[in-house]
């Protein structure tokens, strides 16, 4: 080529991760299912094994392929173009996450809006309640279901409180992180990035104490008590795997920083990293609202 | 610009580490990072799945013929409509629209590649796995799921035969696949399109996929949530979908057609984007109305989320939302009209020739709009109540989805097999399977409007005796329509191994970048992008 007028976009090689990747996914799904079934039927089987193996199968492809695309964006192959593409591609991909929540969201206010309700009389179903559910009163939270079963309510004073102060404080202290590395003040950096790891294993570790409230014999918050218990372990459960995986993916820029990875204007899975942190907050504060306050 | 010229700059800047772009064998299927085998496996393994999807319904049909239990066992008649539903859907035509994004998206916008292409492997090899666990649920104690294509609760939760987790998780690949390919799409249009190519630039081909992929990206992870609340209500106890404990069955309906209504413009957006490729080239004119055309596809795109409930008008909606799903649904029927007209008023006054790809456009602008005609029936909430759950809805979506979604991709298919292979197809074989394809599909289909509006109730492996001699017409149809896909296959393999060589540009009247380059075209295409003017 005689003239570039534009950056080459990098087009990779073969490679023989993503068909690692595919049979690590199988070896999950296959074992999740065989797992599951057979913990329903009560017998014994290989599913969980194959669920083990398939995740480990995955964490190695995770490092390697990470690794590649590492070695090939640290020798300045990829252009201003491919850092737009990953960009981009995170972005949607966070986008999907947002829909995900969205669907536990909708079956709350779902459940919230109409089926308690009408389960309980409400609007034309005045026959609903007084057939099926005589001795049903509609309420949220829903103490006691339609079936009997009851439990207690887990208030938003106290431990939630504390958390949602700590993920807001730690999407501050994530902000001042990425500041501190466009402005190349690598100290800086990695402290503010420290202190928001730190709050995130703090915020895991009060979710897990609540959890172990919940389940006490005091308040007899299952996963199985209505849907008050559904809703509530769903949703904080998915979103504190999230923050897990949020926590790996910073722990993990926090090592890439030590070894002097990222520059000011070229960190991409940095980025990517603290964008994923902020949407881990945004779901916490909706989730905050809705499940714990309202 | 000349073809010379692209030619000449194709390989100089290809980033490879390696210097012989192919491996040989297998390996080059399992590693490839290139969009055009990529495409080509999604193709190959869409219509293996067609003909797998294709043989369920020949049991079906075969135990249709007559009234009676001839053939199956009821149970077992349940798992074949549901797999054959899930199949076609998930396996037949969405990867075949992505076979096509992936052949031609980097082509039509002048891109060296798609956007992420080991990602864009990943989307693909993680397929045929979700299906094996499918299918291979046939082989289990269980058996495949047998509760619909919708697997609505409680039957895939409290009545299920078993198979729920097995499906569940199948439906998680497939739905992690249709996200990262979206994405993929989305990110290779927003950000890899040739310099001066602005996005009222585009072939409609490249907005319909756009718009195509971000409705996936919205409503796949819906699917995810749905199915993730199916199985912790079958297996942790859970009562999303049970009003014991606080939850509602119908609930369920209403998160799933939230991503199911969606779903269903997903299947056919595309096929739009194909069919307005394809009638402006063998009219000689251009299309006509490109941006009415965008608008419409967008119109389409957002009235998709607000229409979902009018797949369940009989579950004793408020009135309210009964009305409000109602005249949302016929809104749509505004612009899609606006799509018909567009279609018919390039083809007025244009140079016409009827080669293959022409006649399954045309075909497909016809019946398309009967079957369009036939949801516009059943979206009025009172005449649905009388046609809900009979084989009239069957007829309706079979007229989108095999005379629509399906005979676009056939067009598609004619249209660029000279690009991806490099011959011409055999024309008067591919004349053969376009009109043994036609009648066969009118006989099998159209008769079930009849059998629809007299009573006949859908999913079911018997049958009261009024109904005996459409269904044997009907059965005759579907085995003919079948055994016409052999053709297809036929005219493909003869094309692929030999045949009139094609030019750069086999149809006088094509436009768009994808023709400048060599048939077939050469593996790497655009490494320097083409200027638009």
């Amino acid at each position: 080529m005689t003239t570039k007028e534009y950056e080459s976009y990098y087009v990779p090689a073969q490679s023989h991760w993503p068909i690692v990747g595919a049979v690590a996914l199988f070896m999950i799904a296959f074992g999740a299912a065989n797992y599951v079934t057979d913990f329903k039927n009560e017998v014994n089987g290989y599913g969980g094994y194959l669920l083990l193996g398939g995740i480990a199968l995955v964490i190695y492809m995770l490092f390697g392929w990470f690794s590649n695309v590492i070695n090939e964006s640290m020798s300045g192959k990829y252009s201003h173009q491919m850092d737009n593409s990953f960009r981009q591609g995170m972005s949607w991909f966070i986008f999907s996450e947002v829909m995900f929540f969205a669907a536990f969201f909708g079956a709350l206010l779902y459940v919230r809006s109409f089926s308690v309700p009408w389960l309980g009389g409400a609007g034309n179903n005045f026959e609903t309640g007084a057939v099926l559910w005589p001795d049903f009163t509609a309420s949220w939270p829903l103490l006691k279901t339609p079936g009997g079963t009851e439990t207690t309510a887990m208030g938003w004073f106290g431990l939630p409180l504390i958390n949602t102060v700590l993920l807001l404080t730690s999407s501050i202290t994530a902000h001042f992180a990425h500041v501190a590395l466009e402005q190349n003040k690598r100290p800086q950096l990695k402290a503010w990035l420290g202190l928001t790891i730190i709050l995130g294993l703090a915020f895991l570790f009060f979710q897990v104490l609540e959890y172990s409230h919940g389940y006490s014999d005091e308040m007899q918050l299952y996963l199985t008590s209505g849907i008050y218990g559904n809703t509530f372990y769903m949703l904080t459960g998915f979103h504190g795997m999230h923050v897990t995986l949020g926590c790996i993916m910073l722990i993990v820029m926090f090592f890439r920083i030590l070894k002097g990875h990222f520059t000011s204007d070229n960190h991409f899975a940095f980025q990517a990293a603290s964008w994923y942190w902020h949407f881990v907050d945004v779901v916490w504060v909706i989730l905050f609202v809705f499940v714990y306050i309202l | 610009m000349t073809t010379e010229t692209i030619n000449e700059s194709l390989d100089d800047a290809h980033n490879d580490d390696h210097h012989d772009h192919k491996m040989t064998g297998i390996k080059r299927w399992l590693y490839t990072t290139n969009h055009k085998d990529i495409g080509t496996l999604y193709l190959w393994f869409s219509f293996i799945m067609l003909l797998t999807g294709g043989a369920l319904a020949m049991v079906i049909r075969a135990e249709l013929f007559q009234p009676g239990l001839q053939i199956v066992e009821p149970d077992f008649f349940n798992q074949l409509t549901t797999v054959h539903g899930l199949i076609m859907v998930f396996g037949a035509i969405m990867p075949a629209f992505t076979g096509f994004a992936n052949w031609m998206l980097p082509m039509m916008i002048g891109a060296p590649d798609m956007a992420l292409p080991r990602m864009n492997n990943w989307s693909f090899w993680i397929l045929p796995f979700a299906f094996a666990i499918l299918l291979g649920s046939f082989f289990m104690e269980s058996g495949a799921p047998n509760f619909g294509w919708t697997f609505y609760a409680p039957l895939s939760t409290t009545y299920s035969n078993g198979s729920t987790a097995f499906f569940v998780f199948a439906v998680h690949i497939m739905g992690i696949s249709s996200i990262m390919g979206a994405i993929n799409i989305v990110v290779t249009i927003m950000n890899l399109r040739a310099p001066g190519m602005t996005y009222m630039k585009m072939p409609l081909f490249v907005w319909t996929f756009f718009i195509t992929a971000y409705l996936l990206i919205a409503v796949m992870p819906v699917l995810a949530g749905v199915v993730t609340m199916l199985l912790t209500d079958t297996y942790f106890g859970t009562s999303f979908f049970d009003a014991a404990g606080g939850g509602d069955p119908v609930m369920f309906q209403h998160i799933f057609w939230f991503f199911g209504h969606p779903e269903v413009y997903i299947m056919i957006l595309p096929a739009f984007g194909i069919v307005s490729t394809i009638i402006p080239a063998f009219s000689r004119k251009k299309l006509f109305g490109y941006s009415s055309m965008v608008y419409a596809t967008s119109s389409i795109a957002l009235l998709s989320f607000i229409v979902w409930a009018h797949h369940m008008f009989t579950t004793g909606m408020p009135l309210f939302g009964e009305l409000f799903f109602m005249y949302c649904t016929m809104l749509i029927a505004v612009p899609t009209g606006v799509k018909v007209f567009n279609w018919v008023a390039t083809m007025w006054r244009g140079s016409l020739t009827f080669e293959t790809p022409m006649l399954f456009s045309i075909a497909f602008v016809i019946l398309f709009t009967i079957g369009g005609f036939s949801g516009l029936m059943l979206a009025l909430t009172p005449v649905d109540f009388q046609y809900h759950d009979t084989y009239f809805v069957v007829a309706h979506f079979h007229y989108v989805l095999v005379t629509g979604s399906l005979f676009s991709i056939y067009a598609g298919a004619y249209f660029w097999l000279p690009k991806w292979t490099g011959h011409m197809y055999n024309e008067s074989l591919a004349k053969w399977h376009f009109w043994c394809s036609l009648i066969s599909v009118n006989l099998l289909f159209f008769p079930m409007h009849f059998l629809g509006l007299a009573g006949m109730p859908r999913r079911i492996p018997d049958y009261a005796l009024q109904f005996a001699d459409f269904n044997k017409w009907v059965s005759i149809g579907g085995f003919a329509f079948g055994l016409s896909q052999l053709i297809f296959l036929a005219v493909v393999i003869k094309c692929i191994k030999g045949g009139k060589k094609a030019p750069a540009k086999p149809w006088d009247g094509a436009e768009g970048l994808e023709w400048t380059v060599a048939s077939p075209a050469p593996y790497h295409t655009f490494s320097t992008p083409p200027k638009i003017d």
